[in-house]
C-alpha cells in the first residue's frame, strides 16, 4: 500500500507491505536511519519520533497510522536552536560512548527541554524512562541534560 | 493483510460488522509488537486511532466517561482529580508508551496486569460496547472474562468507560523491577468511598483476570465504623486491624507462578501494598485531602 506523510517538512511518499511499522517505513523506504532499530517493542526509545508533536516510539506506530500526518525525525531537528545545544551538551558531557541510542535520547531530551525548560532531577529520570542506555550507565546522560537545559536558559535559542 | 482507514466511528463500525475478523489497532503498545515479531497476522487491520468520537472526556449527571481512545498522557493531564486513575496512568510504560497507549487498549488486550484495570475495578466501570444502530453497557466484570478474554463482540468496539463519581480518597500502586517500563508483578486499587461508606479494593497481575477483595473491603468498613472513623478521621486504626486487612487482601489473590514472580511473592507483595495503601489513604483523610 502507499502512504503518503510529511516527514520533517517534507512530502514523502513509501510504497510499504500494509503491516510495515512507522519505524521501517522510515529506515527501509525513505532511508532515514537515525532512528534505530533495537527492540521493536517500545521498551528502548532508540526510535523516538515525533508524531503530530508528541513523541511516540515509531516501532509502535503502523506506517498506515502515519499516512497524512507529520513526522520529525532525528535528521530534521534544527541544529540552530534546541537540538544543537542538547546535541552539543551530549559531546561535551561524554553522553555518547558506542552511540546507538543518542538520537533516541536527543529526541527526548529536546522534548523535554521544550516542556520544561528547568526540568529537577527527577523529572528528567521520568522523561527519559523510556530511553535505554547500555554504555554510559545515565549519569553522564543526565550532566548532558542539565548542561543543555542551563545553557538554553542562559540563552534562549 | 489490509489496512482500514475510517474517519468516523460510523465508517469503522460498518467496516468491523462487514469483516469480523479485523483487528482493532490504536496505540499500538501491544499489538505492533506482536506484529514486528511475526506472532500476528491478521487479514486486516482496523486503524481506530484518527476517530474523535473515542477521544471524548466528559463529565454529566454525576458520571465521568472516558473515551476509547484517550491515551494515558491525557488522562494523567486532564484527570487529577481521579488520583487513582491518574496514578496507574502515570505508572504505563514511559512516555512515549503513554502518548499513544489508551484506555480502550488496556479493556481490549485483557490483561490482568492492565494498569488501570483494577481502577476501573473500584469504581464499578460500565464499558460502553458499540455496533452499528446499537449500544451496550456491561460492568467491567461481565466484559473482562479471564486473561486476555472479553465479552466483546465480532461485531462491535469499545467505545469507552463510564463510572459514577464517589468522593473518597484512595491510590493506586504496583510493584515491579523498576519504576518505569515495567509490567506489575502485583498491584491494588484501594479507595476509602466516603458517599457509601465502603472500602473498595481491586487487584491485578494476580489472578485470571482483576480480582475485588471483597471479605478484605466489608473487614475494613465494619472497622472504620467500630473505630468511628468514617466519622471522625482523626480516629486510628490499630495495628492488627492494619495487618488483618493486608492478609485479606492477600488472600484474594488467585496468583500464578510466571516469569515476572512466584505466587508467594506476588502475595506477599500484595500484604505491602495493602498497608502502605491504607496508611496513605488513612493520612489523607485526616490530613483533609
Amino acid at each position: 500500500m502507499i502512504v503518503r506523510l510529511q516527514v520533517n517538512g517534507a512530502r514523502r511518499e513509501a510504497d510499504v507491505w500494509p503491516g510495515t511499522s512507522l519505524l521501517t517505513l522510515l529506515r527501509d523506504h525513505l532511508g532515514l536511519y537515525g532512528s534505530k532499530n533495537a527492540c521493536e517493542q517500545g521498551e528502548c526509545g532508540s526510535c523516538s519520533v515525533w508524531l503530530d508533536g508528541e513523541l511516540v516510539c515509531s516501532c509502535l506506530v503502523l506506517g498506515a497510522q502515519a499516512g497524512g500526518r507529520e513526522v520529525l525525525t532525528v535528521e530534521g531537528l534544527n541544529l540552530e536552536r534546541q537540538a544543537g545545544a542538547v546535541q552539543a551538551a551530549f559531546v561535551e558531557a561524554g553522553a555518547v560512548q558506542c552511540g546507538f541510542c543518542t538520537p533516541g535520547f536527543v529526541v527526548a531530551v529536546t522534548d523535554l527541554l521544550s516542556n520544561d525548560p528547568a526540568p529537577s532531577e527527577a523529572s528528567i529520570r521520568e522523561a527519559l524512562s523510556g530511553n535505554l542506555c547500555r554504555c554510559t550507565g545515565y549519569a553522564k546522560i543526565l550532566d548532558a541534560v542539565n548542561l543543555a537545559a542551563g545553557r538554553l536558559r542562559d540563552s534562549p535559542a | 493483510m489490509d489496512v482500514l482507514l475510517p474517519r468516523t466511528l460510523e465508517e469503522a463500525l460498518e467496516m468491523k460488522a462487514a469483516h469480523p475478523q479485523t483487528v482493532p489497532l490504536a496505540g499500538g503498545t501491544d499489538l505492533m509488537v506482536d506484529l514486528n515479531f511475526g506472532r500476528l497476522r491478521p487479514p486486516s487491520i482496523l486503524d481506530v486511532s484518527r476517530l474523535p468520537e473515542l477521544r471524548v472526556l466528559s463529565r454529566e449527571d454525576g458520571h465521568c466517561f472516558l473515551g476509547a481512545g484517550v491515551p494515558y498522557s491525557r488522562i494523567t493531564a486532564e484527570l487529577g482529580e481521579f488520583r487513582p486513575l491518574a496514578q496507574a496512568s502515570r505508572s504505563v510504560g514511559s512516555p512515549q508508551i503513554r502518548n499513544r497507549g489508551t484506555v480502550g487498549g488496556n479493556l481490549g488486550t485483557a490483561s490482568p496486569a492492565g494498569d488501570i484495570l483494577p481502577v476501573l475495578a473500584v469504581y464499578q466501570a460500565e464499558v460502553d460496547l458499540v455496533r452499528p444502530g446499537d449500544t451496550r453497557a456491561l460492568a467491567w466484570d461481565r466484559f473482562l472474562l479471564g486473561p486476555k478474554r472479553t465479552a466483546i463482540a465480532p461485531d462491535e468496539l469499545i467505545a469507552g468507560v463510564r463510572w459514577k463519581v464517589f468522593r473518597g480518597t484512595g491510590s493506586f500502586s504496583k510493584i515491579g523491577t523498576r519504576n518505569a517500563m515495567v509490567i506489575a508483578v502485583a498491584s491494588l486499587c484501594l479507595v476509602l468511598d466516603e458517599d457509601a461508606r465502603q472500602v473498595r479494593a481491586a487487584l491485578g497481575s494476580c489472578g485470571p483476570t482483576i480480582l475485588r477483595a471483597a471479605a478484605a473491603e466489608d473487614y475494613l468498613t465494619a472497622e472504620l465504623r467500630r473505630a468511628g472513623s468514617w466519622d471522625d478521621p482523626a480516629c486510628r486504626l490499630g495495628q492488627p486491624v492494619i495487618d488483618a486487612f493486608a492478609e485479606r487482601v492477600a488472600d484474594a489473590a488467585r496468583p500464578i507462578d510466571d516469569v515476572r514472580g512466584t505466587a508467594a511473592y506476588r502475595r506477599h507483595g500484595l500484604r505491602v501494598l495493602a498497608r502502605r495503601a491504607l496508611a496513605w489513604a488513612l493520612e489523607d483523610r485526616r490530613q483533609g485531602r
